[in-house]
């Protein structure tokens, strides 16, 4: 398993190098070096000559991929990409386009996205897999019959619209938490409780669906008619054996996702003013801020691989048979 | 069990807040409502807090608190008046020609070849608490820091001196701090280029040397320090503007310890830098900066001695604006700003009682606001009962709707294509756009110059006589005689003899997306009139503004929002040599009229006189018959206030009004209690559905028990 590991965290670098001439190569196609000093400089009084001295200041005078003007290693070395990409690999992220550290600002919002994303995560999965097994338990009554139909409901309502309602109803007029808001520690816990709330319950449509049908499959296999044979009730059966044994399917959803956790939810966090992650990638490509959206895409498809290597090594610890060669 | 202990842990924070008197709902860990507090909010992170950068209203609103520059305008006078802040007096201002010869008695404004101000502080004003004071601490910090906040640290102050506006002024110049004003104070401080030029090399050759020593190593020819308290800044020629720009945050003092004490590798790496952490003289200093959550401001421990106006106009002491008269400045401790991206989770905290004020957002409008079968506006009756007070203010900014001046079609100063452009003018009817897409809040505007400005004039003399007519009040004219002046344009009925199809216009837009739909149409509506095919051109902020460099966009929408409240700020954006695509200036219909020009050369360095305001009407006239823009609108700016927060006062030029702002905290406490009672019966009903549906499931549950297959 450590040659399979090894190997997989070798492919990690050219997959990165890939995205990030992806990254350069699709920012610079929409906004020039000149285009990011206006962003940066305002509207206002801004001269040619201010412009050059914020490309100078920020090593955005130098050509995008290839350096005519060098010789030798420096063709390639003495360009933006080159400058602006060698530091990813070592996680040095250097300073945002208007001057702030952005591994200083990914550790400071980084805790308060976590905040929201894992209850979130953790309440969802359970509420998703207990009413998924509750809908197997009822199959063919009236109960599952309703609880489809409000999957279905759930399922059809916009999350944004989730969070108004959320707010106006138990913000607004129960007046039970507040309507937005963050403070960190433990002053949290009142904070989190509406957004955590909301994103269960707007998770719940989608997610009961996806572990019925997980369930349904493990339920009509061999082992669960043995185990009702040998006299199991069907709660044991269910929450003992289906659940186990569906448990790589649930893990391959999970466990990929652990690690972009940090990364946030854009429309919660803007709505609960939560100080987190979610939309420090959009207000940098709003703000043209290139230092800020390669970093932010580095980091992410570093962290998906990641997830998906995550992911291959749970499936050994869930499932005996699978070995990782 | 740890679970069981945690969950319990969270159960008794949740009961102690219940049993405390903080209503549930608090968006404040502290105890919100208690204290001269002032709560508000930030919706985006601010990019600099840096005198020397900042340029926005979001970036000013905490710097103008923090930081204090030599003037400042009355809080309550109108028309807008400076007068001193750190100054001693108002500048005396001296005139030299082309020899250095001091011109005296009556002075031809040509023979002016530079301007001296003269200027004086007031003693013994101390900069804010802050630990770049302690010198020790810019060799090494201690190590028993963690860098959680600079104010952990030892803190000091000192006496401001002139230095400190040198080196600010020294700052403005250095191209390593990139401020967007020094391009045009290049134009007019004696030096400055100079300065910046030998700074960049010094750079080069000694990259070592911190920005501090560097900027302090070589000094500015125009900034002339006589002593302590004295000083001089020497201008090219003749700009009386130059004093609005010395009340901007732009010429406060820095202290040069601050570049010091920030140029540490440690404290770069926290973002602790003098962007984001100020050190000023203001009323208040900037106590915790988390730009991603809250920033705090509290009551400067050092600040000198600032009283409230005694006086103001007509009208202030009726509405009790100078019930604080004489009082000692600040009149509160803290400015508490919240994170708040949206517009509704603040509207509704603000009817919590947890903001203090707001502005009026389309989404809230209807709730907030009601117009009168005689246009009046007034609050609706659910905010009187709540004693929120509505103040409306129109702002010294203009919209407009630009021709390009270059275009083949429209542009250009023959009388055919003024009369296009003259047609268009009256058909795009600003008055209904004003009422549809602004909620009624802006007046259409009558030429360039907004109400508030010196030059404006109000009622039929204001008028302009291309689009209106004044029968008991403006009339705009009518579309048969905007198809009169499109047929003498040699567009009859709308048609273009060269193809014999309607004409065709193209309108450049950045609003290109689904909010902008019915905006858009409505102007396709509008030269739909004259049977004219508008075109839009939808296009992204960055092609947006190369259309608008490169002179190829056709016709456009643009403001401009006053940096000073003086007709010059207004003029310039058709003076023809600030042509956007001939000299990069913002002129950006590329508007030239040579008569225009020479009186705009006149009246730059004009005193407000009658005289200059006879200047000024011709100009508007020349303007207005050119027809280089459609006029557009002045919007106008609703702001709403609870009963707590006293003293508010629409003046759109004073950036440091917080110091002025009173609060009635008990009231407020009050309040918040009586409108944030918790409602739990809906719980308990939820619940006991919940527990019937139960019984079904039992029932359920017991017959598949029973059945012997899954």
């Amino acid at each position: 398993m450590i040659n399979y590991i090894i190997r997989r965290l070798l492919y990690v670098f050219p997959v990165l190098l890939g995205v990030n001439v992806l990254t350069f190569v699709l920012f610079f196609v929409v906004n020039s070096p000149d285009d990011m000093a206006r962003m940066q400089l305002g509207d206002k009084h801004v001269t040619q000559a201010a412009i050059d001295n914020w490309k100078q200041q920020r090593g955005y005078d130098l050509p995008l991929l290839w350096n005519g003007t060098e010789t030798g290693v420096q063709h390639i070395s003495k360009t933006i990409f080159f400058e602006k990409s060698v530091g990813l690999f070592v996680f040095d992220f250097g300073l945002s386009d208007s001057g702030r550290d952005i591994l200083a600002d990914i550790s400071q919002r980084m805790w308060p996205s976590l905040a929201i994303a894992i209850p979130s995560l953790i309440f969802g999965v359970l509420a998703n897999i207990t009413f998924a097994l509750l809908l197997l338990f009822y199959r063919g009554s009236a109960l599952e019959i309703s609880g489809l139909f409000l999957c279905i409901t759930l399922m059809s309502i916009s999350g944004l619209f989730y969070i108004i309602i959320g707010q106006y109803f138990i913000g607004k007029l129960l007046v039970l938490t507040p309507i937005s808001g963050y403070s960190p520690g433990l002053g949290a816990f009142k904070f989190i409780l509406l957004p955590v709330f909301i994103g269960v319950v707007s998770g719940l449509g989608t997610g009961v669906r996806w572990y019925r049908t997980l369930f349904l499959e493990e339920a009509a296999k061999d082992y669960v008619k043995t185990a009702k044979a040998k006299g199991l009730s069907d709660l044991q059966v269910l929450f003992k054996h289906v659940l186990k044994n569906a448990m790589i399917p649930i893990l391959t959803g999970i466990v990929v996702i652990l690690p972009l956790l940090f990364m946030g939810s854009l429309i919660t966090e803007s709505f609960f003013g939560i100080p987190g992650l979610g939309s420090y990638t959009i207000d940098a490509i709003n703000r043209q801020d290139f230092a800020i959206v390669r970093s932010m895409v580095f980091l992410g498809s570093f962290l998906y691989i990641i997830g998906l290597l995550m992911t291959d090594i749970s499936y050994t610890l869930v499932d005996p048979r699978v070995r990782l060669e | 069990m740890k679970l069981f202990r945690v969950a319990g842990l969270l159960f008794l924070m949740a009961l102690t807040s219940s049993c405390s008197d903080t209503p549930l709902n608090s968006p404040y860990v502290e105890k919100s409502g208690s204290g001269k507090v002032i709560y508000t909010s930030f919706s985006e992170r601010p990019k600099h807090l840096d005198p020397a950068k900042a340029y926005s209203s979001n970036e000013y609103a905490i710097i103008a608190q923090t930081y204090e520059p030599l003037f400042q305008y009355h809080y309550l006078k109108k028309p807008y008046q400076l007068e001193p802040l750190l100054a001693n007096e108002m500048p005396q201002v001296h005139y030299y020609d082309a020899e250095g010869t001091r011109l005296v008695g009556k002075i031809d404004d040509h023979e002016i070849a530079y301007s001296e101000y003269q200027l004086s502080i007031k003693p013994g004003i101390k900069f804010q608490p802050h630990p770049s004071f302690d010198l020790a601490l810019h060799k090494a910090l201690p190590k028993t820091w963690e860098g959680k906040s600079i104010y952990d640290l030892p803190l000091k102050t000192r006496t401001l001196t002139v230095d400190d506006f040198i080196y600010q002024i020294k700052r403005l110049a250095d191209p390593a701090t990139q401020s967007p004003i020094a391009g045009l104070m290049a134009n007019y401080i004696v030096g400055f280029a100079e300065f910046a030029n030998q700074q960049s090399a010094l750079k080069k050759q000694f990259p070592d040397v911190t920005k501090s020593q560097r900027l302090k190593s070589k000094s500015l020819e125009g900034v002339k320090k006589i002593n302590e308290y004295f000083f001089s800044i020497r201008i090219k020629g003749k700009y009386p503007q130059f004093i609005n720009w010395l009340a901007m945050p732009f010429f406060s003092p820095i202290p040069w310890e601050a570049d010091e004490f920030y140029s540490h590798p440690f404290l770069r790496e926290k973002n602790i830098t003098l962007d984001w952490f100020p050190v000023g003289t203001g009323p208040f200093y900037l106590r915790e900066n988390n730009p991603n959550r809250r920033m705090v401001l509290t009551k400067n421990p050092h600040f000198h001695a600032d009283y409230y106006p005694s006086d103001g106009h007509a009208g202030a002491k009726e509405k009790g604006l100078l019930n604080d008269a004489g009082k000692r400045l600040p009149l509160i401790d803290q400015v508490i700003f919240s994170l708040e991206k949206e517009s509704i989770p603040y509207w509704n905290k603000f009817l919590q009682g947890y903001y203090d004020a707001s502005g009026v957002s389309s989404d809230s409008f209807d709730q907030a606001v009601n117009f009168s079968a005689e246009g009046d506006v007034g609050l609706t009756q659910r905010m009187i009962d709540r004693g929120i007070g509505l103040q409306t203010a129109v702002t010294t900014s203009t919209y407009y709707f630009g021709f390009n001046m270059m275009d083949e079609v429209l542009g250009g100063r023959s009388e055919k294509t003024k009369k296009l452009r003259q047609a268009i003018s009256i058909a795009v009817d600003f008055e209904e756009y004003i009422s549809i897409f602004q909620n009624g809040r802006g007046v259409a505007a009558q030429g360039i110059i907004p109400p508030g400005i010196f030059g404006h004039l109000a009622g039929e003399q204001g008028m302009n006589p291309v689009v209106y007519a004044w029968q008991d009040g403006l009339q705009r004219r009518s579309i048969t005689e905007a198809k009169a002046l499109l047929s003498e344009a040699g567009y009859p009925k709308g048609v273009d003899p060269a193809t014999g199809k309607p004409l065709v216009l193209y309108f450049d837009t950045m609003d290109s997306g689904p909010d902008s739909k019915a905006r858009l149409n409505w102007f396709r509506k509008q030269f739909n009139k004259l049977n004219i095919q508008l075109v839009i051109r939808g296009t992204d902020y960055n092609r947006f503004q190369e259309k608008m460099r490169t002179g190829s966009a056709q016709m456009f929408m643009w403001g401009w929002n006053a940096d000073y409240p003086d007709p010059e700020n207004f003029l310039f954006l058709l003076y023809g040599k600030n042509a956007k695509a001939i000299n990069g200036g913002e002129n950006a219909a590329n508007y030239q009229n040579a008569e225009f020009d020479r009186l705009f050369e006149q009246v730059s360095t004009m005193e407000n006189t009658p005289e200059r305001q006879a200047l000024i009407n011709e100009m508007v006239s020349i303007a207005q018959q050119d027809a280089p823009w459609i006029w557009g609108f002045h919007p106008k700016a609703f702001s709403l206030y609870h009963g707590w927060y006293k003293n508010a006062h629409p003046n759109l030029m004073a950036n440091n009004k917080t110091k002025y702002i009173n609060i009635d905290p008990v009231q407020r406490e009050q309040y918040q209690q009586q409108w944030n009672q918790p409602v739990y019966w809906p719980l308990v009903l939820i619940l006991l559905l919940l527990a019937c549906l139960a019984i079904p499931a039992y029932v359920i549950f017991r017959r598949i028990e029973r059945s012997t297959a899954l």
